[in-house]
């Protein structure tokens, strides 16, 4: 036992101790301390302070300055689309099911003639994401099959109350792209929903803006924002 | 004095440039008791702008020696922090324990924050300046006793954090406030022995005759500080400033560690508002003292004073340079903050009595005898103030060299003492002890021993035996 402990004479197991070093090699490669430094050992702490009080400060004034975050930082969720403004989301649930902090809600519904918002059979007529519960392990996007579901490099999720921290379909969607339409309209004619994903379809064909256009002009546009205050 | 005059008529014959330094040369001839009044209504509201400013200032300070901003956000640069502090803590509830004394307890605090502003009446702020028709110095008032007055009222103010952690009927702020007394008393000793040197070189006490001393040049104009010949002192003071101030790394009586907050746990809202005012302005008071004894007062730094033949250190000028020298110690008291930790009671209480008294007393000796062979007590000529210094000097190498001898000597002995013998028997005071680092064990005893050998049995033993077997 103490053989084992006591440093001083080497265990029969172990080889013996390799020979000695030059003590520059010992020493890390620094140089020994000359005698100025020697000197003033005791008190170098002040030099450190000293000399601190003039290098840069290294405080981010966070609300006027804002850095940016690393490129693939967890923030808030976005629900995508496609190129031509249909909703990617299909109303799987898969991004539920696979949430470990049980912070996603989904309700799917089906496309109906005269309401379509995804190419497909159904769409996620319900989307919520509890910002109080999730905690941005970023499982959902892992799980969901269509890309619909991504994060954005949004952080600044805060309030004082439950309700607005609790985000709705119409919050989560990615906002209409530069010459997207607003859904509800129905598929580029001639595609099908494969096509969609093939990325056979770069745009909103004349067809389907002529089509939102008169639907607008029908409803006063009410109908394009139905999707986005769904009522509960 | 009178009575040494008298009673040594052959010193005062001696010294007579000693005895007629002894008075103030502050000049307050032309100045009404109004006036007084008026310039302490000033001196009161410098010192309270100045507290503003310095809690301001050592939190930016600090803050950048930690490589952070500090306070930043309420007024340019963050100056009206103090101010947003200040006002939170006036409206914060006012407590009152029920163990309190109760007129202690109200006391204390008003103690310690009115005579924190006394010591200032006796600091020279700058020269004679003309005042609503008036010429009279910048500074309050001057007694041949002065700097005594500032000592005084120091020990006095240690009646406040005594009482104030006595009347709390409470137990942290009672030790803390015997902590705070006993280090204000007894870094006041080694305080005021080093001042004593300094008013061996003065030959006066008062303040504004102090500073005048130190106005008189050695040679291209430098001007003779105290902070030169009296170094030592220089660093006595500085050390002792800060004990008596209870500034870190000497503010064991508030150590929020050991103590809560220390004498001043119980109080809060205005009450603690006047303990931080009269701990503040306590720091403004040693400040403008040490500027005062050892850095020449009110008068401008070296390349300065020779302009103009010495007018940039009279009139109102003096006040830029002393506030500028006062702080520069606030400064080193921030530093120190930034820089040290804490240190141990008994650290704290052995550097005050086993070294800086001790060593501030052999240094007042050595200043006297400096200061009797300049002024010809040991003969007339410069060779006796050349032998004076070399006789001490080869004390200070006697004392050096004995002092490094006594902790060698020390050193020899605790190694003695940690030496670990090669072997240990673990048992040897009849219980297991592991062994330490170095040593190497004794082979323990076994539990059981070897059999004794059995003895031959005795004859008589085989005769009966062999009696019983024939029977059976």
């Amino acid at each position: 036992m103490a053989d084992q402990t006591d440093p001083t004479t080497p265990s029969r197991r172990e080889p013996a101790p390799a020979p000695a070093r030059p003590d520059s090699d010992r020493a890390g490669g620094r140089k020994e301390p000359g005698l100025l430094e020697q000197l003033f050992a005791p008190v170098a702490g002040f030099g450190v302070t000293f000399a601190t009080q003039f290098r840069k400060v290294a405080t981010t004034e966070y609300p006027e300055k804002k850095r940016p975050t690393a490129a693939r930082f967890h923030g808030r969720h976005q629900l995508n689309r496609h190129p031509d403004g249909l909703e990617k989301c299909v109303g799987c649930e898969l991004c539920a099911w696979a949430c470990p902090a049980d912070a996603i809600y989904v309700e799917g519904a089906d496309n109906i003639e005269g309401a379509r918002f995804s190419p497909g059979e159904r769409y996620g007529r319900v989307y919520q994401i509890n910002y109080l519960r999730c905690i941005f392990c970023g499982l959902c996007i892992e799980a969901c099959p269509t890309r619909a579901l991504t994060m954005t490099n949004e952080y600044e999720l805060t309030d004082n109350r439950r309700a607005p921290l609790i985000y709705e379909k119409h919050q989560l969607l990615a906002p209409l792209g530069q010459d997207m339409v607003a859904p509800p309209f129905p598929m580029a004619e001639g595609m099908e929903e494969r096509d969609y994903y093939r990325g056979q379809v770069t745009g909103p064909t004349q067809e389907q803006k002529d089509y939102v256009a008169d639907r607008d002009a029908r409803t006063d546009g009410r109908e394009g924002r139905t999707t986005e205050e769904v009522p509960r | 004095m009178s009575y040494a005059l008298t009673a040594y008529p052959e010193l005062v014959a001696a010294a007579p440039a000693l005895v007629t330094n002894d008075l103030p040369v502050a000049d307050f001839s032309d100045t009404p008791i109004w006036l007084s009044f008026v310039k302490a209504a000033l001196l009161f509201v410098y010192l309270m702008i100045s507290m503003v400013l310095v809690i301001w200032f050592e939190r930016r300070v600090i803050g950048r020696m930690q490589q952070r901003p500090g306070p930043n956000r309420l007024g340019p640069l963050g100056l009206l922090q103090t101010l947003a502090d200040g006002i939170k803590l006036f409206l914060k509830e006012d407590i009152t324990p029920k163990n309190a004394d109760k007129v202690m307890y109200v006391a204390a605090p008003l103690i310690v924050a009115c005579l924190a502003f006394v010591s200032f009446a006796i600091i020279p702020l700058g020269g004679d300046v003309r005042m609503f028709g008036h010429t009279t110095p910048l500074q309050l008032t001057d007694t041949p006793v002065a700097v005594l007055l500032v000592l005084a009222v120091a020990g006095v103010g240690a009646y406040g954090f005594v009482l104030a952690g006595w009347s709390s009927g409470s137990t942290y702020p009672l030790l803390g406030g015997l902590r705070s007394t006993a280090q204000v008393i007894s870094y006041e000793i080694a305080m005021g022995l080093s001042l004593v040197a300094v008013f061996l070189y003065a030959g006066s006490m008062s303040t504004s005759q102090i500073v005048a001393a130190q106005s008189q040049t050695w040679f291209l104009g430098i001007p003779s500080w105290y902070v030169v010949p009296l170094f030592f002192s220089f660093v006595v003071y500085v050390i002792t400033m800060v004990g008596e101030t209870n500034r870190l790394p000497f503010d064991l009586a508030e150590g929020e560690g050991e103590l809560g907050g220390g004498f001043h746990t119980e109080y809060s809202s205005m009450k603690f508002a006047m303990f931080f005012l009269g701990e503040y302005i306590n720091m403004f008071t040693v400040a403008a003292l040490a500027t005062t004894l050892f850095l020449g007062g009110f008068h401008a730094p070296w390349p300065l004073n020779l302009i103009g033949d010495g007018m940039l250190s009279e009139g109102w000028w003096g006040l830029l340079w002393f506030t500028l020298k006062m702080w520069f110690f606030l400064w080193v008291f921030v530093w120190l903050r930034g820089s040290l930790p804490r240190v141990r009671y008994d650290q704290f209480m052995n550097l005050g009595w086993k070294l800086l008294i001790p060593l501030s007393l052999v240094w007042v000796v050595a200043v006297m005898m400096i200061r009797a062979a300049q002024e010809g007590y040991f003969g007339d000529g410069r060779w006796t103030t050349v032998a004076t210094l070399v006789i001490i000097g080869v004390f200070v190498l006697l004392g050096i060299f004995l002092w490094d001898r006594r902790a060698q000597m020390r050193q020899a002995e605790r190694e003695e003492q940690m030496a670990v013998p090669p072997e240990v028997d673990p048992f040897a005071d009849g219980y297991p002890v592991p062994p330490l680092p170095g040593q190497k064990l004794v082979e323990p005893r076994r539990g059981v021993g070897p059999a004794e050998p059995v003895a031959a049995r005795s004859q008589a033993d085989q005769t009966d035996t062999d009696t019983e077997e024939r029977r059976g």
